[in-house]
């Protein structure tokens, strides 16, 4: 990984506005090829970083790298970037093609090739047959297809993406995030995405970086943010989880032995606890948790407070001693019964699935 | 409840019939009468009156053209186009700058637009009798510097009236325009430098496209009633320079030929009519482009 080419570098960048730090300092780096989320709550400052990148705000302090050049001097409509608008910001004025061409005749490219590449663009969002007609023709999943070909056109050496699924429904996002994800792997170009749902980053992400009242809480790919999250803002944002604080007794190497508030020692998987750290937040996710016949491990007892059956999975709450588990069961059976509220049932779960997290 | 429509709007409809229709139509009747030989007019039908625009009666009764009023008109159509130019250029960058303040500030700027309305138009026009007369504050400083030592005088030519009309008819252009760019979405902006557009090209390619709407409808508002423009030719032009508005004014006044005076009256508004018949049917071929 690390010997892939650093296509964006963020180098000690952080922004304010007026009293308000939307980015303490921070530093990344994104390689070619890749596909780079932003994952965050509003106003966590991932937006920001976006359109520093883009060039529409100014770091307060820091550099931007594009490819190994300082690109912290140019204006925007010198960077070769090129960002898809989370409302798409297509010129109402101009028919699709038009629209697809701007960014090339701004570049001077020759009359030929701006029409071959309009062409080309608009073949690969399969909206050439609409080439004629204006943005507000067009339902909300055609506009987000002329706004990427839109973007894609100018050959940016990375392409942002500001939420640009968030103003779809449902249904139509899903389809949106395979396209986006088999365009990029296509095009094999650097995607810069920026979103706030978690489950978008998981599916499209090669890593997602979390952020979090204007810090970087953690950066890896979908498997790590999720099973071995940096600290508890991260295990809280991404996934539902159980928390429970614990004293940490020793740790060696990637386990760390903790004891619970119900008086509990187990040993648990950890990776980011620091030398000395007394107290962590020890997570265990649902869906980690058997229930009856299915507990093993560790066992525990407890009473069901609250069911909700979903589909494919029925999500309980079980109180143990004075403390609410939630668990996920998977519906893997057609007659898997839903245990009712009020009925004591065992809990089981393996101590290596538990994490402690850092602080 | 049928009824009540018709009952409901008949006021207006009577108002609108007496104060506009019944006037237009006197002045049509007007216009094919015959001079009365005292002023005035007798009631037998002439085209006469519209004759005149174009051609002189000879001494043998043969006609010649006279190119005299047609120079009129041309002047006050060119004069009109001019001011409605010089209009758009000054207000769409005022009208950009007011968008970009605060929201208090922009309300206090508006009204600051609108506030010459509340004095009378004669006055405001005096106004730059003084401005611009013989040791007015134009002349004044023009000398101080010392480049110019000799002014005949800025005043009664078309520059000065210009000026004049300029001057009475930017607000109505500021307004529109503001609207449209208060509307324009600034995310088109940025995508058009996103796209590699410098100011220039955004300027040119996004944001006056956009903003044509409401340039489109200060340039109706203010060029209509340039065309009818009395009292700036009046002050400012020394009544040396005439527009159709003082035309007309002087065949009900000191020519005496109300005919006549009808019959560029309504030329007048034939004029009117077809430049908003222009601007309509632009409109409505944008709108249907944009459903196609």
């Amino acid at each position: 990984m690390e010997s892939r080419k650093k296509a964006v570098e963020i180098r000690q960048v952080s922004k304010t506005f007026g009293t308000f730090q939307a980015l303490e300092t921070v530093s990344l780096d994104i390689y070619d090829n890749e596909f780079f989320t932003l994952l965050g709550p509003s106003g966590c400052g991932k937006t920001t970083l976006l359109r520093m990148i883009a060039g529409f705000e100014e770091p307060t302090t820091g550099q931007i790298v594009l490819h190994g050049s300082d690109i912290q001097s140019l204006p925007p409509h010198k960077r070769r970037v090129n960002t898809v608008f989370q409302s798409y910001a297509l010129f109402p004025h101009m028919t699709l093609e038009q629209n697809v061409a701007y960014g090339l005749e701004n570049l001077r490219w020759p009359k030929d090739k701006v029409r071959a590449r309009v062409a080309e663009m608009l073949d690969l969002v399969h909206m050439s047959k609409f080439a004629r007609r204006r943005p507000q023709q067009l339902s909300g999943g055609q506009r987000q297809r002329v706004a990427l070909a839109r973007a894609l056109a100018p050959e940016p050496e990375v392409l942002l993406l500001d939420e640009p699924l968030s103003a779809l429904d449902l249904k139509l996002r899903q389809a949106m995030r395979e396209e986006l994800r088999a365009l990029q792997r296509q095009t094999g170009l650097t995607f810069v995405f920026v979103t706030h749902d978690q489950e978008e980053a998981l599916d499209m992400s090669d890593r997602i970086c979390v952020l979090g009242d204007g810090r970087i809480q953690q950066i890896g790919s979908p498997r790590e943010v999720y099973e071995n999250p940096a600290n508890r803002f991260v295990a809280n944002f991404i996934g539902e989880t159980n928390f429970f604080d614990v004293d940490v007794l020793s740790v060696e190497g990637d386990q760390a032995k903790v004891r619970t508030p119900m008086g509990m020692e187990l040993t648990a998987t950890q990776k980011h606890v620091r030398p000395g750290q007394k107290q962590a937040t020890l997570s265990l996710r649902p869906e980690k948790i058997g229930l009856d016949d299915q507990a093993s491990g560790q066992i525990l007892s407890g009473t069901i407070t609250s069911t909700n059956y979903l589909g494919g999975f029925t999500h309980y709450v079980v109180r143990v001693g004075d403390a609410d588990i939630r668990v996920s069961r998977r519906n893997d059976l057609s007659d898997t019964p839903t245990l009712a509220e009020g009925a004591t049932v065992k809990l089981g779960f393996s101590p290596a699935a538990t994490r402690v997290l850092g602080q | 409840m049928k009824d009540f429509r018709f009952w409901g709007l008949l006021p207006a409809h009577v108002m609108m019939a007496l104060t506009l229709i019944v006037p237009i139509l006197i002045i049509v009747a007007v216009s094919f009468a015959t001079r009365g030989a005292y002023g005035g007019f007798e009631f037998s039908f002439s085209t006469e009156a519209y004759r005149q625009i174009l051609f002189n009666e000879g001494w043998t009764g043969e006609l010649e053209f006279n190119p005299q009023y047609l120079l009129i008109i041309g002047r006050t159509v060119i004069l009109a186009a001019l001011t409605t130019l010089i209009c758009m250029a000054l207000a769409f960058p005022v009208a950009y700058w007011i968008t970009l303040q605060g929201r208090t500030a922009r309300v206090i700027l508006l009204f600051m637009v609108t506030l010459p309305f509340w004095v009378s138009m004669i006055v405001r026009v005096y106004a730059w009798l003084i401005i611009l007369g013989n040791e007015g504050v134009i002349e004044k400083a023009l000398k101080l510097t010392g480049l110019v030592t000799d002014i005949d005088t800025l005043l009664f030519n078309s520059g000065a009236m210009l000026v004049g009309m300029v001057y009475s008819y930017i607000p109505l252009m500021i307004l529109p325009v503001f609207a449209s760019i208060e509307k324009l979405d600034p995310a088109l902006i940025e995508a058009s430098h996103d796209l590699h557009g410098s100011r220039a090209v955004t300027l040119r390619r996004v944001i006056l496209p956009l903003c044509w709407p409401g340039l489109a409808a200060g340039a109706i508002l203010v060029f209509v009633p340039c065309l009818g423009a009395v009292l700036e030719p009046i002050l400012l032009g020394g009544g040396k320079i005439m527009m159709m508005g003082n035309l007309i004014q002087m065949q009900f006044g000191g020519a005496r030929n109300w005919p006549f005076g009808a019959a560029i009256a309504i030329l007048l508004m034939v004029l009117v009519m077809v430049f908003l018949l222009l601007n309509g049917l632009r409109a409505t071929r944008r709108a249907m482009e944009e459903m196609t």
